[in-house]
């Protein structure tokens, strides 16, 4: 691979950029991998550079029915925050924070992770105690987080109304490391990283069968033909229990659309990610200059990627409220994508009933903060049939009552 | 230069000059003149920069697809980014900004990065900004920040209103050109609802500058008749300045009205939002016209044919003296006749096909005008304005024959349907070969609930290209709409139209052909964010293959107008790059809105104090007049205290508790969730909803009762009072109460929807009030009426009568440990009898309390609080609270969940009482710390601070928490780690402070 510097672009400038190579191949898919991963969005493909990059394997394929990335990895509004409550939430989702502040260099792309600070708005009582709480947990989980007043809210994010009229703002939990990043760059650097150490990444090849022998898997079914494998990870996000069903078990989730919205670009005016829970809505500026907003999610399931139209009213009013400014503001775009959400919101990593198949799901409205911790702990799971950070995650948790509920410490989803 | 004609303009009213500032210079135009032609008239061809290089950007079209003419409007409250100047209708005082430079418009700081644009390239920043890490957040990134982003942002809180507008209609046609007209026409014909929308102020869209001719007519003629037709059939309803924005699930369809933004200040609300509810809709939205991709395209003074034509003739507005028109189709030469008829110059026509024999061409060579074939321009000369065009052969690599001095250059590329709104809910495309473009596949419409289509798309929006063609696929997709739901559709047929006969386009991606790598970096796509040639073919080439990719990767089509002139050509490059066919690559997806519409709009009337209802009880006013600090809670407001004059919060709430345990509070409970569940399955039905046994509970009698989810997660509380044999009413938290209804229905509706069972959420139908404290007895029996002693009403019992001349019900019982009634009264009594209960209490010592005083007293007394005791992961049997739950029943909600091995645990974080070894309060939500730390490195815990209050009654701080196994650990001292480093120890105890044996309550 060659490297991305200034300096390569100052090289290729001279020849107008004809020298430029592929960011990854596009192979055929060979007749057996040992292990496939299906879903080439972030979790499926940190998986497979973690397998390659802390486990040695290489002998991987990661199969994508539409283009990379294309799922919800491209959709999502990019927050990144590790300020859970409860401890195996906290864990992987602050080695996924950590990890995406050296991503760039080891990827060697730019992703754009942007620590600029998130906040969580408390707009009640209820919520105060909700996020000292949080803060207290944090300290000892070793996440940086501190609960503020209104006027250090006021001072970090001037464009918010903190007085109200309806909830007024009175205070805050605040994550100064947390931030945003560009969220294509995420799959794309990836998997270009992938496909140097030898990973195939087979785009517009969907999965239609899982066969197996006996209680072990064998292989995947694909537009592309048949392919085998030894170990099969599924992580598809959305489409999770269609997969399960063709590996003959069931998942305890729902698929739903969610969406979210962007103005048009105006000059840089937030500085901050701020989310506000009691009137439901969250906003950041990107780095070209648009609001971005994160919608509702809809109460029923399907798979339409597209969502009603009342969520976004309501988010809307919600931010109005929180930044009277954006009123003047116009929507540019709306879209929707379709999120696996688990009985306790928390996401799943885990073995399946069927050996040698594992699955990496369900992290709903909010796995965009955790693609490389998700990919890190899932690819220990694979290669090593356990991991820690990935232990509490399992399918087992809701046989035994073993919830992992984060919807005390965030009512807004994201 | 552009300047105003002496005559024509369509549009215009001569009579009525408007006055308006551009960049603080004030300049003239007309009624009827857009900002954009307001501006061209003014010569002010150039008016903006893009984004990304800063670069010069002037005016390429005349409506809503317009990348360039963005402009920062108006001010203080009233101030708005952004604002497109083709759709700007302008009035006296409009003032407007260039955007996206510094110091000025002229000379932009910005601009340096055109200099090096060379050096970013798409996707440059992928590559580039990784080292120092903290350079990112430092140094790059506020500087990419800075140079991008568009418009100013809004200071002020906006001035203006919206409204929404709901509207139900048979058929929807959206478009008010020649096709929605005939549209609306034929689907109206016997007698169905027609609501017809057009965005822009005129009806009649192109037809009346295209020219032809229909039913014999002048199309303005023609359109001004239909019109008139419209406006008196009682089933029609028609709206100018109304966007269709958006196409969603099941015909419904937003509708975007800019009533007032050319009247800003007369009072009506600045934009409507229909919410429109169609059985059909006809999408009559017309084509957008597509640039050609040479070298230098982007410079100010080129623009697009068609729409050089409308300024030309419904603005009169000369775009330039002299205008070279270069195309692949016939349909530019109308705009070279059309010039050439206002009296204006157009040196050359540039056409790109080999030959050039259509009427037009030939009415052109017949004005004199110079027609030269399998041409191109090989370059546009020019800075901040065209100065003249390099001619190459089309199908060379760019080699100059001719150079010719222009001020303007106009240019077609062939046309697209505007397939936006039929997209948007799941129609489909095929690539149209010999139009060039793509157009909607009828065979894949959106389809609704009931598996028919419910778009069609009439006219040019179809793909018919011609007047004739148009108004005869309108006509039929108005019968086939009226059709469909079983309306005879009328019988007239549709009208005749002539018009020239044009010759075939020949597809033209780039120019010319075979352009090298230095031509291909001077092509724009994209005006907006500065996406050339050479940026789609290097993703083809770096292998972001997928036209997503390529979108992402260069931004192509991202930009305000979300592509509306540059993804076709774009995608066109691409497929090119990847020798793959145009309809193999795709489009990406399109998505509402049409064009940005105002989240002003989207929010409607709900801002401020209306954002959300604010419930209030019948005691409301009063809790105001007298000190209230208020709390939400849910939609309610709940005063947290009564502060007096002289009196901090902390005061005032100490004050209450005192009050109340020595003589008598009162507290307002109407927020109280009240559920009335009726019916000879209530019992049964409760005894499922409620860990408690409900249905063995007599009438007269009161119960606590538990409600878990399915998972065995205790989700609310209340006191539970049977009524009569087939009724109780169910009391749940203040937060609770819909939520609970909504839980209760779900079961009811999907699990046992045979059962015979009702229920009703009559919170707001009773005002309740807790009468609390040792002389809460006396005070009643003050009033006057039923039997309220210990014997007549004891503890956990109500009953039924008259109290101080009010028909109440009587609850006798507490969540504060003392002596305690609460008296539910019909809510138009709840204030009267408040006022009673405080002159009444005058003489026992009445005060009312907050719910400040009331968390303290339940946590003296042990009383778990949902949401403080409980956060989602809480079982009952964590909380102490087996007494609760019925060991007789066969099974209630959650009851298999509680027998899972975690929850059956032995070792969980159980509730106690939590004491400092000093007296202090401990900190709110503070975690106890075990030793060591887990497999992930973190600290372990062993317990957490669930509620805490600093208890006047005992004089010290007082806790409530969750430790492990702590019931188990009675006396010892856990520590609770401060943020600062420092540890408070806390002692384990019970969690009932006061008055354990409940001598206080049941007396
Ligand atoms: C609107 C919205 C806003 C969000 N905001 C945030 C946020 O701010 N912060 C945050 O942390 N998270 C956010 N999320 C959640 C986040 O986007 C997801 O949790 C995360 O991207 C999931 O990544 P993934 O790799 O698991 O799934 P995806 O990116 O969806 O990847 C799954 C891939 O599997 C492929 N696939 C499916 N079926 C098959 C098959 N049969 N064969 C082959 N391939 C298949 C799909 O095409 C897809 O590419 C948001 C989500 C949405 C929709």
């Amino acid at each position: 691979m060659r490297r991305y510097s200034a300096f390569a672009i100052a090289r290729e400038a001279a020849r107008h950029h004809q020298g430029w190579e592929r960011a990854w191949r596009s192979p055929e898919p060979k007749k057996k991998y040992d292990i496939i991963i299906v879903g080439a969005g972030g979790h499926g493909l940190a998986t497979a550079y973690y397998l390659g990059k802390n486990h040695g394997l290489t002998n991987i394929a990661v199969l994508e029915k539409g283009w990379l990335g294309g799922g919800n990895t491209g959709r999502n509004t990019t927050i990144i925050r590790s300020n859970y409550l409860q401890d195996p939430s906290a864990a992987i989702y602050e080695k996924a924070r950590s990890l995406y502040e050296t991503l760039s260099q080891d990827l060697n792309y730019n992703i754009m992770f942007s620590p600029r600070g998130v906040m969580m708005l408390a707009q009640t009582q209820h919520e105060i105690r909700g996020y000292q709480r949080t803060a207290y947990a944090n300290a000892l989980q070793g996440v940086a987080t501190e609960f503020i007043g209104p006027q250090r809210v006021k001072e970090l994010c001037p464009i918010i109304e903190i007085g109200g009229p309806r909830y007024p703002v009175l205070g805050a939990l605040w994550q100064p490391r947390g931030g945003t990043a560009r969220h294509d760059a995420v799959a794309w650097g990836y998997a270009r990283a992938c496909s140097d150490m030898g990973i195939d990444i087979i785009q517009q090849c969907e999965v239609t069968a899982i066969r197996s022998q006996g209680d072990k898997v064998q292989g995947v079914t694909t537009t592309k033909g048949s392919i085998d494998c030894d170990k099969l990870g599924i992580v598809v996000a959305g489409n999770s229990g269609v997969l399960a069903d063709m590996a003959g078990f069931r998942l305890p989730l729902e698929s739903v659309a969610r969406q979210a919205l962007v103005s048009e670009p105006i000059k840089p005016c937030m500085d901050v990610v701020v989310m506000a829970n009691t009137v439901h809505g969250y906003m950041s500026q990107s780095d070209k200059g648009e609001m971005v907003i994160g919608g509702g999610t809809d109460g029923h399931n399907n798979y339409t990627q597209r969502g009603s139209f009342h969520h976004i009213e309501e988010t809307v009013r919600a931010l109005i409220e929180t930044f009277p400014m954006i009123s003047r503001l116009k929507m540019l775009r709306q879209w929707g994508g379709i999120v696996d959400v688990t009985g306790d919101r928390s996401p799943i990593l885990s073995k399946t009933p069927l050996e040698g198949c594992f699955i990496n799901g369900g992290w709903g409205t909010g796995g965009f903060k955790a693609i490389p911790g998700s990919g890190w702990a899932m690819a220990e799971l694979m290669a090593k049939g356990a991991s820690p950070l990935a232990a509490a995650f399992g399918l087992e948790r809701f046989r035994e009552g073993r919830f992992i509920d984060e919807s005390v410490a965030a009512g807004v989803a994201h | 230069m552009s300047t105003r004609l002496a005559t024509g303009g369509r549009f215009l009213d001569r009579n009525q000059p408007r006055v308006f500032t551009f960049n603080g210079t004030d300049l003239s135009g007309f009624a009827g003149d857009t900002l954009a032609s307001a501006l061209l008239a003014n010569g002010r061809s150039m008016v903006g920069r893009s984004f990304k290089y800063h670069r010069p950007r002037g005016i390429v079209a005349s409506g809503a697809e317009e990348p360039n003419a963005l402009v920062n409007l108006g001010q203080g409250a009233a101030f708005e980014p952004n604002q497109r100047a083709t759709t700007t209708e302008i009035f006296a005082g409009l003032k407007a900004e260039s955007q996206n430079h510094w110091p000025s418009l002229e000379f932009d700081i910005g601009a340096l990065n055109n200099l090096v644009s060379r050096f970013l390239p798409a996707g440059f920043y992928y590559k580039t900004f990784i080292h120092p890490r903290a350079a990112w957040k430092h140094v790059f990134e506020p500087i990419i920040r800075h140079s991008a982003g568009l418009g100013r942002a809004p200071k002020e809180r906006d001035a203006d209103r919206y409204e929404h507008f709901y509207h139900f209609t048979d058929v929807l046609v959206i478009g008010g050109g020649v096709a929605g007209l005939q549209a609306a026409r034929a689907a109206a014909a016997d007698g169905g609802r027609v609501l017809l929308i057009e965005q822009s102020a005129q009806w009649g869209g192109r037809a009346p500058v295209d020219g032809g001719q229909i039913d014999g007519k002048d199309p303005e003629v023609w359109i001004n008749d239909a019109l008139e037709e419209l406006e008196k059939a009682p089933n029609v309803t028609i709206r100018r300045r109304t966007m269709g924005s958006g196409v969603y699930d099941h015909g419904y369809v937003l509708g975007y009205e800019r009533i007032a933004d050319h009247t800003p200040g007369d009072t009506r609300p600045r934009h409507r939002l229909w919410r429109i509810r169609a059985a059909r809709v006809i999408t009559a939205t017309g084509a957008i016209e597509r640039p050609l991709s040479f070298a230098g395209n982007d410079i100010p003074g080129v623009m697009l044919a068609s729409a050089m034509r409308d300024y030309v003739v419904n603005y009169a507005v000369s775009p330039g003296d002299r205008t070279v028109v270069v195309t692949n189709n016939d349909d530019a030469y109308r705009t070279a006749i059309a010039l050439k008829n206002a009296g204006l110059d157009v040196p050359v026509i540039l056409d790109a096909r080999p030959q050039a024999e259509g009427d037009l061409p030939r009415a052109a060579r017949d004005l004199g005008i110079r027609i030269e074939t399998g041409r191109a321009i090989a370059r546009v000369k020019g800075r901040k304005s065209v100065t003249g065009v390099a001619i190459c052969a089309q199908a060379g690599e760019g080699a100059v024959l001719e150079e010719i001095a222009c001020d303007a250059v106009a240019m077609s590329g062939g046309w697209s349907p505007v397939v936006h709104l039929w997209s948007h809910c799941g129609g489909k495309l095929i690539w149209d070969e010999a139009g060039a473009f793509f157009r909607p596949d009828p065979d894949r419409a959106p389809i609704s609930h009931d598996g028919q289509p419910f778009v069609a798309t009439a006219g040019a929006a179809s793909g018919q290209m011609t007047l004739a063609e148009t108004l005869k696929d309108a006509d039929s997709a108005g019968k086939v709409a009226s059709r469909a739901l079983g309306l005879a559709a009328g019988r007239k047929g549709a009208p005749k139209a002539s018009q020239p006969q044009e010759g075939p386009i020949t597809p033209v991606w780039m120019m010319p052909q075979g352009a090298g790598p230095a031509l291909r970096q001077k092509m724009w796509l994209d005006y907006q964010n500065d996406v050339k040639v050479s940026d789609v073919q290097l993703a083809a080439r770096e292998g972001y293959e997928s036209v997503e990719h390529t979108k992402r990767y260069t931004t192509l089509g991202m930009a305000t107008d979300q592509g509306k002139l540059s993804n076709i050509n774009g995608l066109a490059v691409l497929s090119g790059a990847l020798q793959n066919d145009i309809p193999a690559v795709g489009t990406t997806t399109f998505r509402p809105p049409y064009t940005p519409i105002s989240m002003g709009a989207i929010a409607g009337e709900a801002r401020g104090d209306i954002f959300q209802p604010i419930r209030r009880t019948p005691i409301h006013d009063w809790h105001d007049d007298n000190g209230a600090e208020w709390e939400p809670v849910g939609q309610w407001r709940r005063p947290y205290t009564y502060r007096r004059a002289g009196e901090s919060t902390h005061d005032a709430v100490m004050r209450e508790v005192k009050n109340t345990r020595q003589h008598l509070g009162l507290l307002d409970a109407s927020t109280l969730g009240k559920i009335i569940v009726k019916g000879p399955d209530a019992g049964r039905f409760l005894d499922m909803i409620y860990t408690n046994m409900m249905s063995t509970l007599k009438p007269g009698r009161c119960r606590y009762g538990l409600m878990c989810s399915e998972n065995g997660f205790l989700i609310d509380d209340g006191v539970v009072a049977r009524i009569d044999d087939d009724t109780f009413l169910c009391h749940t938290t203040t937060g609770g109460a819909e939520r609970i209804h909504g839980h209760m229905e779900e079961w009811l509706q999907t699990e046992w929807w045979d059962w015979k069972v009702y229920t009703a959420n009559i919170t707001e139908q009773l005002a309740q009030i807790a009468v609390v404290g040792p002389n809460a007895r006396k005070i009643l029996e003050a009033l006057g009426g039923m039997d309220v002693s210990a014997d007549a009403l004891p503890f956990m019992a109500w009953a039924d009568g008259q109290i101080g001349g009010f028909d109440a019900r009587i609850y006798r019982i507490s969540f504060s440990g003392e002596l305690s009634y609460e008296v539910a009264v019909p809510a138009s009594q709840g204030r009267a009898l408040w006022d009673r209960l405080i002159e009444t209490g005058q003489e026992f010592g009445v005060m009312p309390y907050g719910t400040e005083a009331l968390h303290i007293m339940r946590a003296e007394k042990g009383f778990i609080m949902i949401g403080d005791e409980t956060d989602g992961t809480v079982i009952p049997q964590d909380l102490g609270l087996n007494w609760a739950i019925s060991k007789k029943k066969d099974d209630y909600l959650g009851k298999r969940a509680q027998a899972r091995s975690h929850m059956t645990d032995p070792d969980r974080w159980k509730l106690v009482g939590l004491e400092t070894t000093d007296g202090s309060v401990l900190p709110d939500g503070a975690y106890a710390r075990g030793s060591g730390t887990n497999e992930n490195g973190q600290k372990t815990v062993i317990g957490r601070v669930t509620s805490t209050y600093y208890s006047p009654t005992l004089d010290k701080g007082i806790a409530m928490g969750l430790v492990l196994n702590g019931p188990d650990r009675m006396g010892e001292v856990i520590n609770f780690p401060a943020l600062d480093g420092s540890a408070t120890p806390a002692r384990i105890v019970s969690p009932v402070f006061y008055d354990p044996e409940g001598e206080k309550q049941n007396v």
